[in-house]
């Protein structure tokens, strides 16, 4: 049985990854299992510069799943670089680097900066729906994407991720805009911009009033993405939203998802992401799948 | 370093209409666990409610592994939770926290707690207690609230009980109590835990007073691993420290509440 994938030329066990953002740099999971059983670990998003994230309340819990507005509170890549990369890089898992910025110009610096690590990857991060400046600016349309993507392009010889907005008409746009601009790869989908209102005090839950809504009940959404990406682009796609077990992992790769993120689904369960890669497993036992990657877009449409 | 297990429901006993207490087999937690820690419980195996319940510990019992917690009822999740059964066996992954009740080279402290705050000063006034003097200051909306009245006086050299309505005890509140005594007493520490103006109030007299204070702070939270930096809470320093991580007990004057 093989589970091996290369992901944009990233070499994985598995197509088990966790997503940016629900998963830290992989100390705090590193107390409940080795972590190189996963396939990759998807940094929490990292700038240039540390940030502070928003006010509380960030956090708010909705039906089968959760709303956050973090807004992207990390500490800077230089930190990342001296403290959690040297430990990390003895974890043996791929090392891909969620990148944020506020401008153009964020990115590439960022992106230089990174080209010189010894990562595996960065994942450009077009598409958080809480910071106001940058990401989503550049992230809902083809232009915009194509705009930053060929930026930094330029200056990264890494396998490049663009990491896409569900929060738009048509995702396949800005996923072309990716595509033409020489990404290898794009990952989706982030989470869905979304409010809850305390009908007591008549304000939002959330600080920031609206926050990007992931978990279980996003899946739909997210497997049908996945699919209208695939089927529009050439590169490979990162299916990602509400998987917490081998099964979602499955649907995601039948919609046409060559590789996986387990994301909010780590906050319920610390094991998620492993029992995810042995419910995968099991999945082709049972079905007598010698290669992962043959079922790969294997859908069979209605 | 957290564990996760499935722990044994052995004694179930309802405190209150709305208030439960659950002893659980967790040797592993109970090992490793100092107080203010807490425990992130999942109260169901599906996906709704989605996220697990952060409760702190109650009490710990080091020699037969039994790890007890005292909670509300205030929502779906820990309605849910309130329904377990004994033999039931239980969701839980901990001991969490970072930031613990500290007793230092102490040696008279005042633990101030109100309403369901109290829960997580068991622990620590037990300990506290074997070695140094206790002075405990626990306040209650009124007589029907008042709770675990007999086992904080067993682990306090004082007990204060003070009900905001006068129906039991102590008319007023229980921070003016501490204030009172110490004019008169030396108290070296206050560790406090209650609802959010109990907990300024604390901040406030030890700001004017210079004794360290450390309270217990509480925020909505996701991953309880420090991971998901939901669980935001201000430091004086600027930019955020996280209740699951660097908590949930801070130095008072290091937060902004």
């Amino acid at each position: 049985m093989n589970t091996e994938v290369n992901f944009a030329g990233i070499k994985m066990k598995n197509p088990v990854t966790v997503a940016s953002g629900t998963f830290g740099y992989g100390r705090e999971y590193s107390q409940f299992f080795d972590l190189s059983k996963l396939g990759g670990i998807i940094t929490k998003g990292t700038s240039l510069k540390p940030r502070d994230g928003n006010k509380p309340s960030r956090i708010y819990e909705t039906p089968s799943g959760m709303l956050n507005s973090i807004g992207l509170q990390n500490p800077g890549v230089e930190y990342f670089i001296t403290h959690d990369l040297p430990w990390l890089k003895t974890q043996n898992v791929a090392i891909i680097v969620n990148a944020c910025g506020s401008t153009i110009e964020d990115y590439v610096e960022l992106c230089k900066i990174l080209n010189k690590t010894d990562i595996d990857g960065v994942e450009l991060n077009l598409s958080c729906p809480n910071v106001k400046a940058g990401c989503l600016a550049f992230g809902t349309t083809y232009e915009g994407v194509k705009e930053v993507t060929s930026k930094v392009r330029k200056v990264l010889d890494k396998p490049l991720i663009v990491k896409l907005t569900p929060n738009v008409t048509d995702i396949t746009l800005p996923a072309k805009g990716a595509e033409d601009a020489g990404a290898d790869a794009v990952s989706l989908i982030n989470t869905l911009l979304g409010m809850s209102i305390n009908i007591n005090t008549r304000k939002p839950y959330l600080a920031n009033n609206t926050g990007g809504l992931s978990g279980p009940c996003v899946k739909p959404v997210a497997v049908r993405m996945v699919y209208q990406v695939s089927q529009a682009v050439n590169i490979p796609v990162l299916g990602m939203g509400g998987i917490i077990n081998g099964d979602d992992a499955i649907e995601f790769m039948l919609a046409g998802a060559s590789a996986i993120s387990i994301g909010a689904g780590n906050f319920i369960d610390p094991y998620t992401s492993v029992n995810t890669v042995k419910g995968i497993e099991e999945y082709m036992k049972k079905h007598n799948i010698e290669n992962i990657n043959d079922i790969v877009g294997k859908v069979e449409m209605n | 370093m957290p564990v996760q297990l499935h722990a044994k429901l052995i004694k179930k006993e309802q405190l209150k209409p709305d208030i439960f207490k659950f002893s659980m087999s967790a040797r592993e937690i109970v090992d490793i666990a100092k107080p203010g820690q807490f425990i992130e419980i999942r109260v169901t195996e599906g996906i709704d409610p989605f996220l697990r319940r952060p409760i702190s510990i109650y009490n710990m019992d080091k020699e037969n592994g039994i790890l007890e917690i005292i909670f509300r009822v205030q929502g779906r999740g820990t309605e849910i939770l309130s329904r377990k059964k004994e033999e039931d066996l239980i969701d839980i992954v901990g001991p969490l926290g970072y930031g613990t009740f500290k007793l230092e080279e102490y040696k008279n402290i005042a633990i101030l707690g109100g309403g369901i705050g109290v829960f997580p000063l068991y622990e620590l006034a037990k300990n506290a207690s074997k070695k140094i003097t206790v002075n405990t200051y626990l306040g209650f909306r009124n007589k029907e609230a008042v709770l675990l009245e007999d086992e904080f006086k067993e682990v306090s050299n004082k007990l204060v009980i003070t009900t905001d309505d006068g129906s039991y005890k102590v008319h007023g509140f229980a921070i003016n109590e501490l204030k009172k005594d110490l004019k008169e007493n030396k108290i070296d520490a206050i560790f406090a835990c209650g609802p959010l103006p109990l907990l300024k109030a604390a901040q406030n007299l030890a700001k004017e007073t210079n004794i360290p204070c450390q309270i217990s702070l509480e925020e909505k939270m996701g991953c309880g691993l420090g991971v998901c930096l939901g669980c935001a809470v201000e430091v004086v320093t600027g930019g955020y420290e996280h209740v699951c991580k660097q908590g949930p007990v801070f130095d008072s004057n290091k937060v902004i509440i």
